[in-house]
């Protein structure tokens, strides 16, 4: 991989070895040659189109000076989740639903970054509606991890993961409701950031489960993720969920690490129920020796205890699903979408009804109907609220931990990648793929995944850092000991 | 009705919000001239959060949380400070969501009550037991083989005022609607076009045994727009409960549609299972938190509301009851008549002598060529400077009473500007200046006297009522233009001198 780094990039623009254009050129190339299946869509004209723009301005306007301040992302190739909509860009979703869907408005995320001065290579593959944990749920077939051509790359943001690892896009969007960004970050051996809920808008985010997803960024390293994060976060007035609380500058918060000689003071939080039987050993012993090199630094271990772990995945599969059954009700071929022949010969409503929404994958209809049930009269009290009350507790347990921890370290995952069709046919142990990520989802908090080892087979090994609500700084500030530290121990 | 059943009736209002642009988005809620935004050309009025589109999300228009907050003040109801925004679900082609965004365990406003006045002349409290805030549905219209779906109303601003099953006949019901219809229209809520879908009701009616607590089981009825539909659609489904009952039939739980070509109510076609709406609350949208010194300062906006207002026209001009019913009945007519009588006041002519000439001109005339014309007030040619002069030449005895109808109908087929002089112009062109000068009445009367000897006859042996023909055919000389007080007194003097043979 030629550029490591946002600022390698932009080096080589000022010393004239590399443009815009010329970049995007060489992805759009990578992109053609590769079989990973990682995009759904490549916008090559546009993206060229937005290259050629900027590798002229840079030239003429700015005399070869790239103009960082006003856009920080300038001329950086990258790929959007195929789950943010772009005007007039096919947005599927990697449903059948909307193969044939263009947007007629440009998401927030997308749009801020696009301002920044960053480049659409295309929209990546990914789980239908971001419903999975392998993005083996797609109608535009699954993508290949980026190495192990025979495993999964990690769901939902699956494409998103295997592109930047596989150089097919310097950086990528992802979502997370329950794990996706980390996940895929995590199996593929690259740098995923889910920011507090409300920090990134949601507008133009197709949703999946409204009190959960949130948008952030897939990138080679922390400085990055902390650039990006800085672009795309801050309140949005179309996204009444998102905050207006103040941001810090946290790419320049990472300049500052990099001066700090050690983590004194640091304190690290391990949950005791977190490091049960069934983590992979390796996967196990990595995050040890993340731990350990922590330590060696001066931070402090502590252990905490999150009581209502083990209620997590249940509560996630009923406030998630609730939510995606209500937001997939718009789904029905009038206004958007695909409307099948058939359909449109119905009698009834209800038939008509049935031959548009029968184009949902089975992951999607399984969620749709669970939670159909879920919200249902004489169930909403036992599930859907029972959930909600859950939630408040394990939000409860993170708090009284951060009381006395400044981060809380786990694996993101108790394996690293597992084969194409290995857990497809069992929905309830790809679910327990999401154990680690879950309740940091649940609580709203913020939380990355980290590369910071390999197994024996080669497949990356990802550190889960959690920090407190809108402390994306401390958590920051581990992910940047946890590279920097990589093979020490 | 029969006497040994009682009906229990409660009502849904749902009231469309005059705000600029819809409930949770930037598109226009309303046309200028009034008319429905429906109308316009089919979806142009709509942006992709009115459509549903993936990945949008709604942010409330907080003019329509004001409004809401302003017609539960209006209703005596209590504020919630912290209210949420629920999903309620269904199916339907012209619901783009698949849900519609509105209120379930928190509304808004909760417990107020609007007082009528029952056919007995007493005061009645019905209770509303909450407003909640939503959002409007598109426009389904169905043709051969066919649906189309219109979205331009999707979105827009709606109050669902409920009420207590507190009425007890059709009666009470419409007394209750037209006075809620009064309230928000005034407040300025609501633009109060029925025609165009302001304001609509829908009717649950069931039946009981006098005296029984327990309530029957109820008929929903959907979408009667008019008030004397409502009346009547009640009304029938009154009896068709009684006679089903009497002849042993049991009541279904159904919604019902008024037909008013046939005067009935149909049942729709009932559907397998009732609707589980599967509410929850709505995810996008976070507790709507209200400050007090907000509600404070939209209450000190409420204007003087109409029952206040009949009462102070009944007290400072003298309008009886009906008269100042009507005048209160709509804000618009109720602001241009303020403003009439306000205009007395540049003319130097007393407000409270005026008043009640201008009501009646208003309430009679005026309203009869509105009704005809199908003219709206803002669009009518007579404005309140004229009524002010008009009543100004009542009073001043230059017209009588009777001709200045005649003067409201030339001023609003043809209208007139403000001035003194335009008026009087009028008042000549229509020959309807009014005689006061005592000796040309006294000639009329005196060749009247001579040519009717038989009435005079009459009148002197006592007849007293025939002074009436006499009068008539005095004025009827004169043109219609006696001033009539004056002809009856001189008549009546003239025939006091008369010596009976």
């Amino acid at each position: 991989m030629k550029y490591q780094t946002i600022s390698e990039i932009h080096k080589a623009f000022q010393e004239g070895n590399e443009t815009p254009l010329t970049l995007t050129q060489s992805y759009l190339e990578k992109i053609k040659a590769s079989n990973h299946n990682a995009y759904i869509t490549v916008c090559e004209d546009r993206a060229l189109k937005q290259a050629e723009t900027l590798s002229h301005e840079l030239k003429e306007k700015y005399k070869g000076h790239v103009p960082l301040k006003e856009f920080p992302l300038f001329g950086i190739p990258m790929g959007q989740k195929d789950v943010f909509t772009i005007e007039g860009v096919r947005t599927t979703c990697a449903s059948r639903m909307l193969e044939n869907y263009l947007p007629p408005y440009t998401s927030t995320v997308v749009k801020r970054l696009e301002n920044a001065g960053a480049i659409t290579l295309g929209k990546l593959n990914m789980d239908e509606f971001a419903m999975g944990s392998s993005s083996e749920n797609s109608a535009y077939g699954p993508v290949l991890h980026p190495t192990h051509l025979d495993r999964v790359p990690g769901g939902s943001s699956g494409g998103s993961g295997t592109a930047v690892a596989a150089d097919l896009c310097f950086a990528a969007t992802g979502t997370d409701t329950g794990g996706s960004i980390r996940l895929p970050a995590s199996f593929c051996g690259v740098v995923g950031f889910k920011p507090t809920y409300g920090r990134v808008s949601r507008y133009g985010l197709i949703a999946f489960a409204s009190s959960l997803d949130q948008a952030g960024p897939l990138t080679h390293s922390v400085e990055d993720s902390a650039r990006i994060l800085d672009v795309i976060a801050g309140e949005d007035e179309m996204d009444c969920t998102s905050s207006n609380l103040e941001k810090p500058n946290w790419w320049a918060e990472l300049q500052q690490r990099k001066a700090e000689s050690n983590l004194k003071g640091f304190r690290v939080g391990v949950p005791e129920e977190y490091f049960v039987d069934g983590i992979d050993s390796e996967v196990r012993s990595a995050i040890e020796k993340s731990i350990e090199s922590f330590r060696n630094q001066g931070a402090v271990v502590v252990p905490v205890s999150l009581p209502h772990t083990k209620y997590a995945v249940s509560t996630y599969y009923l406030v998630a699903v609730s939510e995606a059954s209500s937001n997939l009700s718009r789904f029905d071929g009038i206004k958007f979408g695909v409307r099948p022949e058939s359909a449109s010969n119905a009698k009834t409503p209800q038939e008509y009804y049935k031959k548009v929404r029968t184009l949902f994958g089975e992951e999607v209809k399984r969620r749709i109907v669970l939670g159909t049930f879920a919200l249902s009269t004489g169930y909403y009290d036992a599930y859907y609220q029972k959930a909600c009350q859950a939630r408040r507790l394990m939000r409860q347990d993170f708090e009284n931990a951060f009381q006395q921890v400044d981060v809380i370290v786990s694996p993101v995952s108790p394996t690293t990648a597992f084969k194409l069709g290995e857990k497809s046919k069992n929905p309830l142990q790809m679910y327990l793929t999401d154990i680690f990520t879950i309740p940091a989802s649940l609580a709203g908090l913020p939380s990355m995944s980290v590369p910071v080892g390999n197994d024996s087979g080669g497949l990356s090994i990802g550190l889960h850092i959690i920090g407190n609500r809108f402390n994306e700084s401390a958590v920051f500030r581990a992910g940047f000991w946890a590279e920097k530290l990589r093979g020490s121990v | 009705m029969n006497h040994d059943f009682e009906a229990v009736i409660g009502l849904e209002v749902h009231v469309q919000l005059a705000t600029r642009s819809k409930i949770f988005s930037s598109a226009k809620a309303r046309l200028e001239s009034g008319e429905s935004v429906a109308n316009e050309v089919p979806n142009i009025n709509t942006t992709p959060i009115d459509a549903g589109h993936p990945g949008t999300l709604p942010v409330l228009n907080r003019k329509a949380m004001e409004y809401a907050i302003k017609t539960g003040l209006a209703t005596q109801c209590k504020v919630n400070l912290t209210n949420q925004f629920a999903r309620k679900h269904y199916f339907y082609p012209d619901l783009p969501k698949g849900y519609q965004i509105s209120q379930f365990t928190q509304p808004i406003c909760e417990h107020g009550f609007i007082d009528i006045e029952t056919s007995e002349g007493s005061s009645k409290r019905i209770g509303i037991t909450r407003i909640h805030m939503e959002e409007d549905a598109g426009k389904s219209t169905h043709h051969q083989g066919h649906t189309l779906v219109n979205l331009n109303r999707a979105g827009i601003p709606l109050v669902e005022v409920v009420s207590e099953p507190d009425m007890r006949s059709p009666q009470e019901a419409v007394a209750y609607l037209r006075k809620l219809y009064s309230i928000v229209t005034f407040i300025g809520v609501c633009d109060g076009n029925m025609q165009e879908g302001n304001f609509r009701c829908d009717a649950n009616v069931s039946i009981r045994k006098k005296g029984d607590m327990k309530l029957g089981t109820r008929t929903e009825i959907k979408n009667v727009n008019s008030f004397r539909f409502v009346e009547k659609a009640i009304d029938y489904e009154i009896q068709r409960q009684i006679q089903t009952v009497l002849s042993g039939g049991s009541i279904v739980q159904e919604t019902r549609l008024y037909d008013s070509d046939k005067n009935q109510t149909i049942a729709m076609r009932t559907k397998e299972e009732a609707d589980d709406y599967r509410y929850f609350p709505d995810p996008d949208l976070p507790p709507l938190i209200i400050e007090p010194a907000l509600v404070q300062s939209l209450a000190n906006e409420l204007p003087e509301l109409p029952s206040v207002k009949k009462i102070r026209f009944e007290k400072e001009f003298g309008l009886n009851a009906e008269d100042a019913g009507l005048l209160t009945s709509s804000r618009k007519l109720c602001d241009f008549f303020e403003e009439s009588v306000g205009k007395l006041t540049e003319l130097n002519v007393s407000a409270q002598n005026g008043a009640k000439t201008i009501a009646n001109l208003i309430n009679g005339e005026w309203n009869r060529l509105l009704a005809e014309t199908n003219i709206k007030i803002e669009e009518s040619k007579i404005r309140p400077i004229h009524f002010a002069g008009i009543a100004q030449f009542v009073l001043g005895q230059t017209i009588s009473a009777t001709a200045a109808k005649q003067v409201v109908a030339k001023i609003f087929a043809e209208g007139a500007d403000d001035s003194f002089n335009a008026l009087e112009k009028v008042i000549e062109s229509l020959g309807l200046k009014q005689v006061n000068d005592a000796a040309a009445l006294e000639a009329a009367i005196a060749k009247v006297l001579e040519a009717n000897p038989k009435q005079v006859g009459e009148y002197l042996s006592g007849k007293e009522k025939v002074i009436g023909f006499l009068v008539g055919q005095a004025m009827k000389a004169m043109g219609g233009r006696a001033n009539p007080a004056l002809l009856q007194q001189l008549m009546q003097e003239k025939l006091k001198l008369i010596k009976p043979n």
